[in-house]
């Protein structure tokens, strides 16, 4: 085994609590999120002999979810690098499958965040050189890239606004979407500023949820009742832990972790038909399209004006309307898997790409701390 | 509380010791003399090279990013948080003070101040002269 090119693929997906689920914990919603997937895929949790997850709320995500489910993996792995564990746990779930550490690889997560308080819940530990400060974490962090951003480049509220409302536009024609009534760029720059330039509108949600992936080798994949969505390649790349350690302020480790992602692909930005981001923060959108090679570095402001990356514009981004729009339960990196899986499934309906066969998926964890990007390819780019 | 031997005390405590004191304490690479921050027990990228120079920062930089964190009054009102670029090359976190959140802007010239909170020296920065 040389490549992980196309040696495995997405065969189950499933989703439960979007929104809301009063009542439940976490781990009850990430239990139905799994339900959902084993059905999808036409198999029992005894078939699952290989677990990965990640979790805010368990400092052994695994550990946790393993006993609440009731099962003992061979292999597993609950590495927490923030909301793109999930994108990094395909990667790993390649890994294992194709060296038979397990044969059904089971990704999983399920937050009761909006109602256990409707707080962003996080694990995190104050930096011991940021916590004198105040600083509010996550999103002075954003705002901090966002203005330095706009200073080097010119980008403008307005432009982040664009994303706002495209993510909107989207969830619009997805009647899974939390947020869903009408969004003007007018609306987004009269919203209240919580850290300047981030108004409360360029926030991802704060919602419940769960979702569940189930992959297998690829030479198992066609035995599956859906379509077989391919791990065609991926890569993490790590930058750092408090803000001012990024080392370009402007410029994520999306561009290592894309090229990574792209070279085991065999594939270029001209090649994806549909785009999957993680978008906590409008910002994080915009500099993910840089990064990732949509756009130059810079003109990523430019770049979504007048509805580029809305439905009906030159590229199909966050179908699903994303965390701004759809579900941000905490940790959104599964919602980006489920969704580029849809996608290449041909099932999205109002919100599908005509003859979607290649999807970038692109997680993002902590303050542009971590990157993953994974992409996923039907049976027509093997 | 003097500058205590940094092989003694760690890194974090010597560079708290000196801000009691009111310097401000870097530290470098003894071979390229690349300055950073946070302080380390060894060299960032190189941690089988030799033992990190420390020395006396200037205390001047310019603000590199900043933001007006937005809280209610009872939550102690609005407060800046800033990215300052020093002028040996390292960035830090930090806040500048002395002057409205809103009014900071990124290029500011800005001094380093040490102020006591809570019994502990804290690494603030302020306008430096002649900045409007």
């Amino acid at each position: 085994m040389t490549s992980l090119r196309g040696a495995a693929a997405i065969v189950g997906i499933g989703q439960a609590g979007l929104g809301e689920m009063p009542g439940h914990s976490a781990l009850d919603i990430l239990g139905l999120s799994v339900r959902a997937a084993l059905e999808d895929a036409g198999l029992t949790l005894a078939d699952v002999d290989g677990l990965f997850t990640a979790s805010s709320f368990h400092s052994m995500p695994s550990v946790s979810v393993a006993e609440y489910l009731g099962i003992f993996p061979r292999f597993s792995d609950g590495s927490m690098i923030g909301g793109s564990s999930f994108v990094a746990h395909l990667q790993l779930a390649a890994m294992a499958l194709a060296t038979g550490q397990c044969e059904v690889a089971l990704i999983c997560y399920g937050s009761n965040q909006r109602s256990a308080g409707g707080k962003l819940v996080s694990m995190t530990e104050p930096q011991p050189h940021e916590r004198d400060y105040g600083l509010r974490y996550p999103i002075d962090a954003y705002a901090l890239v966002a203005a330095r951003h706009m200073h080097e480049y010119g980008t403008t509220r307005a432009d982040l606004a664009e994303i706002a409302v495209a993510a909107r536009q989207w969830a619009q024609l997805n009647p899974e979407a939390w947020k869903r009534d009408p969004l003007s760029k007018e609306d987004v720059l009269a919203a209240r500023l919580i850290s300047d330039p981030l108004s409360v509108l360029d926030c991802c949600l704060v919602t419940d949820g769960g979702g569940a992936v189930i992959m297998v080798r690829a030479d198992r994949a066609r035995d599956f009742p859906q379509k077989p969505a391919y791990f065609l390649g991926g890569a993490t790349a790590l930058s750092h832990r408090a803000i001012a350690q990024m080392p370009d302020m402007t410029t994520t480790a999306a561009v290592q972790s894309g090229q990574a992602a792209y070279a085991m692909a065999g594939l270029g930005p001209d090649d994806v038909d549909v785009l999957a981001l993680y978008d906590a923060f409008t910002i994080n959108t915009l500099l993910f399209l840089e990064d990732l090679g949509f756009c130059p570095k810079g003109e990523g402001g430019r770049f979504v004006q007048d509805g580029a990356i809305a439905p009906g514009g030159r590229l199909a981004v966050n179908t699903n309307g994303g965390g701004l729009s759809c579900v941000h339960p905490g940790m959104y990196g599964i919602f980006l898997i489920i969704e580029a899986v849809r996608q290449l499934r041909g099932v999205c309906d109002a919100r599908q790409v005509a003859g979607a066969d290649v999807a970038l998926v692109h997680g993002n964890g902590g303050a542009f701390s971590t990157q993953v990007t994974a992409l996923l390819g039907s049976e027509a780019t093997l | 509380m003097s500058a205590s031997d940094p092989r003694a005390t760690g890194p974090d405590q010597h560079h708290k010791a000196a801000l009691a004191e009111g310097r401000l304490l870097l530290q470098r690479d003894p071979a390229t003399g690349d300055a950073f921050f946070y302080p380390r027990a060894v060299l960032p990228g190189c941690a089988e090279g030799p033992a990190p120079d420390w020395f006396e920062a200037r205390g001047t930089g310019t603000v590199y990013s900043t933001t007006v964190s937005r809280r209610r009054p009872e939550q102690g009102g609005n407060r800046n948080i800033a990215v300052i670029a020093l002028s040996e090359g390292p960035r830090v976190l930090s806040q500048v003070i002395g002057i409205a959140p809103e009014e900071v802007r990124i290029g500011m010239d800005v001094r380093a101040r040490i102020d006591m909170v809570n019994d502990q020296p804290i690494l603030f920065f302020t306008p430096a002269e002649g900045q409007s």
